[in-house]
């Protein structure tokens, strides 16, 4: 029976209509969690107590924690770890890389049309107003195709699922998706901890993503680069809620972390001040908001970028990824055509599936939103990291209310989104095995010579009973996430 | 590497290894006070924050008052002293963040692992009752990340870095010393086999962890020129000045060989090696301790000056 040996006590209740990934209470367990259910059986609860503490030492040990914005400057807090792995079989990850690898395609193609010939806005398919106004979309991008005619060198999928094959995309991350850090130091930490496990139970390796990643950069050079091109990462600086993350990548790549106070245009390249002069780099995985990245031609007073980098790459002399201007393609105005956007370049149906989402901006939208607030997740169009958002079910009549007058204020700010039942996993509390809702953020790669997707991603679980928002900022920890192998 | 990261991990190094000699200055206080009178404790304690260079900063905090309580917790943890042990090692860490993609994940952890052991260790007060396995834990997470260094680092220009930087605040810290206690090591016969003077000895040599040794060359006896000529010039002893310019000359002389060339701090350190390996003891007694002394610390400082600038550590 599932959850209810001896040893780990009984699953709490799980909320209304949510599928749980391990497995019904009383009911059998799920295929995906079968060999590592058996396992933790096996298991005496004190001793995986004891492993959860060790595995929190282990993370502060290696350092890796996040910054917070407004607090104390040195402090550094850790991502919560729960050390129930989040399991995904084989053949259900070879469905969501299918989908993924067309949605990720279709999203470069969407950009080049976007910033050449426009092709469907003419078609009518996407009105124009969405972009012509709105920040992410850059003129200076107009007519230019980037090395490789590559835009989103990295993307981070966010998926959550309500039913054995039902995975929906919440959120296309095609700016500078975070948390791959966290999918590897993870796989490390369960690894350190529960070494027997891995034997019992094969799991696809995720350990080679930064080989993949220098790969891939590296394929996206452009025509001026050696045979072996230069990549760095350029951070905002130690202060900077990733830094921990840029690090991180550079060091595991190879690659020079480089900071603004590095960098300088000299003879028409990018170069970085080495303890032997300047030298060029060939490619910036740049870890910097596009308003940042160049004082000259974006936000002047910006002290993050490198003045004069547009040009450089307006000349073709460097590689930026991910391309300025792609976040156009993840904006929650924009997202609710991704269904157009992935049939209009791919000529398929797409194979995973879209939230359905009212844009407040329309009339009758607004109405149905209105008229059903209290049911509806709300989020801002250029919100990130859940802040700014409303969810219907769990709000109080009060912040209903005062909700209500932002969306009627200013209508185009919002859209709407039905309040998906989230599926669970359980997680190792204080009383045993509790189930909480989780996504999933897969990690993809693109270059010319290909879409690479690494098996799994990062599980992100929001730790407060019935909460629904999962991310760091906001409470939310995070789980390994394994692809089994067949 | 880059420039900024060159500067990153000299005063990681630097500060890791200025931590570590405090920890021995105390030790050799801490241990005065234990043996000698009140005034001799006192004298001592005023000694070590002098060698710190934070006696200004402690005569406006605590006026006249040397106890060992207030000065090693001054030096230690106090927040009012910006250049306390725990800032130290805090400094080190931050920097070993900046650098963490050029510091091995062992290196790393040592340092991480260090600075959290300490900040436990001083979140309190220290008390006698403790003072001796807090200043024990310093000196071992020091030794920890140097023997990470050493056994994980690749022989790049990285490890010049951090072991140049080690050399030149290790030479700073004993010329410091003599520099406070030179006056003790002059020939003088009136002084000559009293304890106190034995004592006194004692402690300069325990500052450097160098009782040992010193007692081990000399069957235990002790004489004033012999011990400055130990500390000074003896090249087997590691943190004798001869010994720390040794081992940076040959650190500066890879990263020439590195960079293909050679620059200011490498003119500077051939002059620096003329002066020591020129001079005996006697010479360096003739022409005066103190004055060599002095000397040793600005020209240890302007090598410093040149490697940054010859290596565009910030521009």
């Amino acid at each position: 029976m599932l959850h209810c040996s001896k040893n780990w006590g009984m699953m709490s209740s799980l909320p209304r209509k949510s599928f749980d990934e391990m497995g019904e209470p009383g009911g059998a367990v799920r295929e995906a969690y079968r060999a590592y259910h058996e396992w933790l059986q096996q298991q005496d609860e004190k001793w995986v107590r004891r492993k959860s503490a060790e595995a929190e030492r282990f993370f502060r040990l290696t350092g890796i924690t996040f910054n917070v914005y407004g607090a104390d400057a040195a402090e550094e807090r850790l991502i919560p770890f729960d050390i129930v792995p989040r399991i995904i079989t084989g053949a259900e990850w070879r469905r969501l890389s299918r989908g993924i690898e067309q949605r990720v395609r279709a999203i470069n193609a969407f950009m080049h049309d976007l910033y050449h010939r426009q092709e469907i806005i003419r078609s009518g398919r996407l009105p124009e107003r969405l972009f012509r106004n709105n920040a992410a979309w850059l003129p200076q991008m107009v007519g230019f195709t980037p090395p490789g005619n590559v835009y989103t060198h990295i993307v981070g999928i966010d998926l959550v699922r309500t039913g054995p094959d039902e995975f929906f995309v919440l959120e296309d991350n095609a700016r500078t998706p975070s948390g791959v850090s966290y999918m590897l130091q993870n796989r490390e930490t369960m690894m350190a901890m529960f070494p027997e496990l891995f034997q019992r139970v094969r799991v696809q390796p995720v350990s080679d993503y930064p080989r993949r990643l220098a790969k891939s950069l590296a394929a996206c050079a452009p025509p001026s680069a050696g045979r072996n091109p230069v990549v760095a990462v350029l951070t905002p600086g130690i202060y900077n809620s990733a830094y921990f993350e840029h690090a991180f990548l550079a060091d595991q790549m190879g690659a020079e972390l480089v900071e603004s106070s590095d960098l300088r245009v000299v003879e028409g390249r990018v170069q970085m001040r080495t303890t032997a002069g300047y030298q060029p780099i060939d490619v910036l995985y740049r870890r910097v908001d596009d308003d940042y990245l160049d004082p000259l031609t974006f936000k002047p007073d910006s002290v993050l970028g490198v003045p004069g980098i547009m040009d450089v790459y307006r000349a073709g002399r460097i590689t930026i990824a991910n391309a300025p201007g792609t976040g156009i393609s993840d904006d929650k105005a924009i997202y609710s055509f991704m269904p157009e956007i992935v049939e209009f370049y791919t000529g398929e149906r797409p194979i995973l599936k879209n939230v359905e989402t009212w844009r407040c901006a329309d009339p009758d939208s607004l109405k149905y939103v209105l008229d059903n607030l209290s049911e509806l997740v709300v989020k801002e169009v250029h919100g990130s990291g859940g802040y700014g958002m409303l969810v219907g079910p769990a709000a109080t009549k009060r912040e209903l209310a005062a909700f209500r007058k932002k969306i009627e204020a200013r209508p185009d700010n919002y859209i709407a989104q039905p309040t998906l039942a989230l599926s669970t996993c359980p997680v190792f509390t204080s009383r045993g095995l509790a189930p909480r809702h989780v996504d999933l953020r897969p990690f993809v790669l693109v270059s010319p010579e290909g879409i690479d997707i690494t098996p799994g991603g990062l599980t992100r679980v929001a730790l407060k009973k019935g909460s629904l928002v999962v991310n760091s900022s906001q409470g939310g920890g995070t789980k390994d996430s394994w692809v089994l192998a067949d | 590497m880059l420039g900024r990261t060159a500067n990153g991990i000299f005063w990681m190094f630097r500060y890791l290894e200025r931590a570590e000699n405090t920890a021995r200055l105390l030790d050799a206080g801490f241990r005065m006070a234990l043996t000698r009178g009140a005034e001799e404790a006192t004298e001592e304690w005023k000694s070590v924050i002098t060698t710190l260079g934070q006696r200004s900063r402690y005569d406006a905090l605590h006026g006249g008052e040397y106890s060992l309580y207030q000065v090693c917790n001054f030096v230690l943890r106090d927040k009012d002293n910006p250049e306390n042990v725990m800032a130290t090692i805090e400094a080190a860490r931050t920097n070993a963040r900046l650098c963490r993609s050029s510091i091995t994940a062992e290196v790393w952890e040592a340092v991480n692992e260090g600075y959290m052991t300490l900040t436990e260790l001083l979140a309190r007060p220290v008390r006698e009752s403790n003072l001796g396995a807090v200043l024990s834990a310093i000196r071992r997470e020091a030794t920890l990340v140097r023997g990470a260094t050493y056994g994980s680092m690749l022989r790049n220009e990285i490890y010049n870095f951090a072991r140049a930087a080690t050399f030149i605040e290790r030479a700073d810290n004993t010329a410091r010393i003599l520099d406070v206690k030179y006056y003790l090591l002059l020939p003088s016969l009136a002084y000559v086999g009293s304890s106190l003077d034995t004592a006194q000895w004692d402690t300069v040599l325990r500052s450097l962890s160098a009782e040992r040794a010193y007692r081990w060359l000399n069957r235990g006896q002790m004489d004033p020129r012999g011990i400055a000529q130990f500390l000074i010039l003896d090249e087997r002893f590691p943190r004798s000045l001869s010994f720390c310019y040794i081992a940076l000359r040959n650190n500066l002389a890879d990263l020439a060989r590195f960079h293909g060339h050679e620059g200011r701090s490498h003119e500077l350190m051939r002059e620096a090696d003329q002066r020591r390996t020129s001079m005996t003891i006697q010479e360096i007694f003739d022409r005066g301790l103190h004055q060599f002394v002095v000397d040793f610390i600005a020209s240890n400082r302007a090598i410093a000056d040149a490697i940054a600038e010859d290596y565009r550590f910030t521009g």
